[in-house]
């Protein structure tokens, strides 16, 4: 399961004064069971991309093949059902009288019988860390963050392959955002889902992902791995963004003490790495 | 997805002698060429009328495709009507033959009359709504029916809607547009079936959309209490608004074209 974009252009609004290049010729592949970051300043085409990966936007030049599949085909509701995209405040999207139905809306085009739809409602329920007993209860009366979770279940239900969170824990609290996190990590090693995260934490990104592709004024200004994005923090600050905090506290920490490795990105590699060289200069 | 086609209602800025025009002048005398509009008959009339507006679409500097656009959502009311209009006026038939006896050449320039008045009035309406910012324009609409507030017209109250309505516009069809394609990313789709089922699609956009759009109102209360909104008396402004040269200038070229017209028409 993979998403290859060649030569992707979108332009938004074409023919009118409003007319701007969204994107500017995106290459890129991401390969089956990544876990890619993306990060950028608003308005550099995050939102953009990820809308093109199952079809809700059709490129205005270049193509997005999804696991062999133009979007621009006939299989868009295949595409839709492999590609799960979780929108930024997905409560918003609720509609249906009962959590259980809301739930049950992704299904309601595919060929399951009652029960096999109640066993994947129940399984969806259950990932996202929920209680059995809301199903009956008004998808408008649970807290913030239950609706969250409520909503991300009715797209994890259809067991996408590749599934798309743009700002998933934006407006929640800590606790909130680490469950939210720790469902997504585990779905992702458990069950081999690709996942793609659009973010504007560096820590939460330094933390989760493999791979950080960052955009900039709708074009990709660098892909890598987190060491390698993260240690040119003069490119990532010249477009407006900047490295987790961490790894500014070692940089400053590596003057005083040279030896300590300083390319650690996340709070408890950092901690590791000064335990290692505190224990080193006791021996 | 959906806001592409819908124009009317956006401000387009710009520099042109119609952006900087006082918004009363632009309102009165967008109401007088509706009038007009629909005093004159002849070709040539109509003719200049056209060229009227087309000049000051061209004045203005909004392309004239974009306000062209602005047609598309009611093309189906102007054919319909034009399409009635051909069938039930009496006169001559163009024809003995079956089908086109039903067909009198009235009824033709009728409907062609009255597809080219909509069209018109179209264009200049939504002339008068890319040229001026939604505040200036409900400023505008508050201050031509002040006078009316002594038998009771809440004016304030009524331009204060106005604008709020106004200003959410461009908001709920962002707000359309994203509840539905969250809908579509989930399977729903909103393009085929017949027109029960379709109307039946959108119920999964309707409820989010009202949901927020409660949400909203009750932000903006909060927000306009807060900063101590008490209704229109004894508020002031911070730019009031003023006639200008630009105003006269646009306004006795217009009520001279106009006047000519009429006297061509009527003599």
């Amino acid at each position: 399961m993979s998403i290859i974009a060649e030569n992707l252009t979108y332009i938004y609004m074409p023919g009118t004064p409003f007319e701007r290049a969204a994107l500017r010729d995106i290459n890129l592949k991401i390969d089956e069971g990544e876990f890619v970051g993306i990060i950028g300043h608003t308005g550099s085409g995050k939102s953009t991309l990820i809308q093109h990966f199952n079809g809700l936007l059709k490129p205005t030049e270049g193509r997005v093949v999804i696991n062999g599949m133009d979007t621009t085909g006939k299989e868009l509701k295949e595409l839709r059902r492999l590609v799960g995209i979780v929108f930024q405040y997905p409560e918003h999207q609720l509609f249906e009288e009962t959590v259980y139905k809301d739930i049950a809306f992704g299904l309601r085009k595919q060929d399951l019988t009652e029960e096999e739809a109640r066993e994947e409602i129940l399984k969806a329920v259950e990932v996202v860390g929920l209680n059995e007993d809301i199903l009956e209860k008004s998808p408008f009366e649970l807290s913030g963050g239950q609706k969250r979770r409520v909503a991300i279940a009715g797209v994890l239900v259809m067991k996408p392959s590749i599934l798309i969170l743009d700002e998933p824990t934006a407006g929640l609290d800590p606790r909130g955002r680490d469950e939210i996190f720790g469902f997504i990590t585990r779905i992702h090693k458990e069950m081999g889902i690709t996942v793609i995260l659009v973010s504007h934490s560096m820590e939460d990104i330094a933390r989760l992902v493999d791979r950080v592709i960052v955009m900039n004024e709708g074009t990709i200004e660098m892909d890598g791995r987190i060491e390698e994005v993260f240690a040119d923090i003069g490119r990532l600050e010249s477009i407006g963004l900047s490295a987790p905090q961490v790894a500014y506290l070692m940089k400053r920490l590596k003057t005083i003490c040279p030896g300590i490795n300083e390319k650690v990105y996340t709070v408890s590699a950092a901690r590791d790495e000064l335990l290692k060289h505190l224990k080193g200069k006791g021996a | 997805m959906i806001n592409t086609s819908i124009t009317i209602g956006q401000y387009i800025p710009g520099d042109s002698i119609i952006h900087r025009a006082d918004p009363r002048t632009k309102i009165l005398l967008s109401i007088a060429f509706m009038v007009v509009i629909f005093l004159v008959n002849s070709f040539w009339t109509f003719t200049a009328m056209a060229l009227f507006v087309l000049l000051t679409v061209i004045i203005s500097g909004v392309p004239v495709k974009y306000t062209l656009r602005g047609l598309k959502p009611i093309m189906f009311i102007i054919i319909f009507t034009a399409v009635i209009n051909i069938f039930t006026t009496g006169g001559t038939p163009i024809s003995q033959t079956v089908p086109f006896k039903y067909i009198t050449w009235e009824g033709i320039i009728l409907a062609l009359r009255l597809a080219i008045r909509l069209a018109l009035i179209i264009i200049s309406g939504s002339l008068l709504t890319f040229t001026t910012t939604p505040i200036l324009l409900t400023d505008g609409i508050e201050k031509l029916l002040s006078p009316f507030r002594k038998i009771g017209l809440p004016a304030h109250e009524l331009a204060m809607m106005m604008s709020i309505a106004l200003r959410f516009i461009p908001t709920l069809l962002e707000e359309t547009d994203k509840i539905m394609k969250a809908q579509a990313a989930r399977g729903a789709d909103f393009d085929t079936g017949n027109l029960i089922q379709r109307a039946k699609s959108f119920v999964p956009v309707l409820v989010p959309l009202f949901v927020s759009a409660f949400r909203r109102a009750d932000e903006l209360a909060t927000a306009m209490e807060a900063r101590c909104y008490r209704g229109g008396t004894g508020r002031t402004r911070l730019r009031s608004l003023e006639f200008t040269d630009a105003d006269v200038r646009i306004a006795v070229v217009t009520f001279i074209f106009f006047t000519g017209l009429l006297l061509l028409e009527y003599l």
